[in-house]
């Protein structure tokens, strides 16, 4: 996508900036010790954790930072912070 | 039509003939005549433009930094300190790519306190993203004003430019200046059409945050655009030459300077004393010649490195200095003839308001025949 001129943007494209390239570690998210309880969803200041058919919990890692917080939170230990290489 | 005029008189006029819809300014010496007469303009009906009072230069270059994203043709004026003040804005301008014009009535940056002429002001906001323009005298201050707004409105530029003369040496000057019809400007230079605008039934927001992955290639293009819009200024000013027979299409301009062995290279004001000088000379059978750099921002590294390649001495008149290196045309002079094995000298001369004489020009040809230079000239030892 060619830059627009004077870096001018048109409202509601929060979403074309994909923060995930921000992140340093990455959350893993362990099916098999997760309670679904859904902190992890509360808890994440990105609104980038969404819930499958079956009522388990994913990051989008297009807009994760990585801050850590549904790690620490998680009652089951169930999401690991693993240093991303890029 | 010739007539006699105050420098600031003519370009308020030039201004008014650009039909510029948003005037937001603050006075400051030596630029005050020129707003003062917009303003009067603005309340006698003579100039259909909102004149915007503000309570300092960086409301006032904010102003017109809305005024021009909103898609009005913007006009600011303001020398020295009040260019200093508006330092943030000037980039942003630059950086969300409007085409605004201000006069630069050029004076000496404080401490100390100096309202005279030199050209630190304007020179000192050179990495900014602004064109900059600089005027012998006021018929070039006026005409330069029309080519501006002509370039900077063109929809492959998109930038900002200075106009820059010299202030009281032209400002507050009266000299013969052919002034332009409404008509002639109407045909010259068209309505400020710009592709996208701040509109409240489609908004837009100009001058985004760039992150790290798109910050280096919002530059490269600035850079990109602001070099390639040589090609604009001369088409410009050719366009110009053909309409009025004033010709602006060179970005620097010699004056004897074919047989030349020293060359004397000067911005502004100071080319009409250098002038004079090499006359003298010539009568004398030195061959001295002279390089009027009238566009500074984009350098014309390539004009300048073409009509210097045959010079002996070059000697850089610079009315500024980079303090710690030296002056700034220098510094673009001696980039320009990198890898050549011209000589370049560069004087600084003239500043704060310092009276440059024939005998200073005389001075800086016999220092740079000897080989002499990158030093003052003009300094009263007595005080040091």
């Amino acid at each position: 996508m060619a830059l627009a001129v004077g870096c001018r943007a048109h409202p509601g494209k929060g979403r074309d900036n994909k923060t995930g390239s921000w992140r340093v570690f990455k959350p893993l998210f362990d099916h098999e010790k997760c309670s679904k309880c859904g902190t992890c969803q509360v808890i994440c200041p990105e609104g980038c954790i969404t819930e499958d058919k079956e009522g388990f919990f994913d990051p989008d890692y297009a807009y994760c930072k990585g801050c850590g917080l549904c790690a620490e939170e998680c009652p089951k230990e169930a999401i690991a912070m693993k240093q991303e290489e890029k | 039509m010739l007539e006699i005029t105050e420098g600031s008189m003519a370009v308020a006029e030039a201004v008014r003939l650009c039909r510029p819809q948003v005037v937001a300014a603050y006075p400051i010496t030596p630029q005050t005549h020129i707003v003062e007469a917009l303003a009067e303009m603005v309340a006698n009906g003579k100039l259909d433009a909102d004149y915007i009072t503000v309570e300092s230069e960086f409301s006032a270059l904010s102003a017109c930094l809305g005024a021009s994203a909103a898609g009005s043709r913007a006009y600011s004026a303001t020398t020295s300190q009040g260019l200093a003040l508006m330092f943030e804005v000037c980039f942003n301008v630059a950086g969300q790519r409007l085409p605004i014009i201000m006069t630069i009535a050029n004076r000496a940056l404080g401490a100390p306190l100096s309202i005279w002429n030199d050209q630190q002001d304007s020179i000192s906001l050179r990495d900014s993203g602004w064109l900059q323009f600089y005027a012998e005298d006021n018929q070039e201050a006026t005409d330069l004003h029309y080519i501006a707004y002509r370039v900077a409105e063109n929809p492959a530029v998109q930038l900002p430019a200075f106009v820059c003369f010299d202030g009281f040496i032209l400002s507050h000057t009266y000299e013969p200046v052919d002034m332009l019809t409404q008509g002639d400007v109407d045909k010259y230079l068209p309505k400020f059409a710009p592709t996208e605008r701040l509109d409240a039934a489609d908004p837009v927001s100009f001058g985004m945050y760039a992150t790290p992955e798109y910050y280096l290639e919002f530059r490269y293009e600035t850079d990109k655009t602001l070099k390639d819009a040589k090609s604009v200024i001369q088409a410009a000013g050719k366009e110009f030459g053909k309409m009025f027979g004033r010709d602006y299409s060179a970005m620097v301009e010699g004056y004897q300077l074919d047989d030349a062995e020293t060359v004397i290279v000067a911005m502004g004001s100071i080319c009409g004393t250098v002038k004079d000088t090499i006359d003298d000379l010539r009568k004398e059978g030195k061959k001295v010649g002279l390089l009027k750099i009238r566009v500074f921002r984009p350098f014309p590294s390539e004009d300048v490195a073409k009509a210097l390649k045959d010079a002996k001495h070059v000697a850089v008149l610079d009315k500024n200095i980079s303090l710690g290196a030296k002056g700034a045309v220098a510094l673009e002079v001696k980039d320009a003839l990198y890898g050549s094995s011209v000589p370049v000298f560069d004087y600084i001369i003239g500043l704060g308001g310092r009276d440059v004489r024939k005998n200073d020009i005389r001075e800086v040809v016999a220092l740079a025949e000897k080989g002499k230079g990158d030093q003052f000239i003009g300094l009263r030892k007595e005080v040091l």
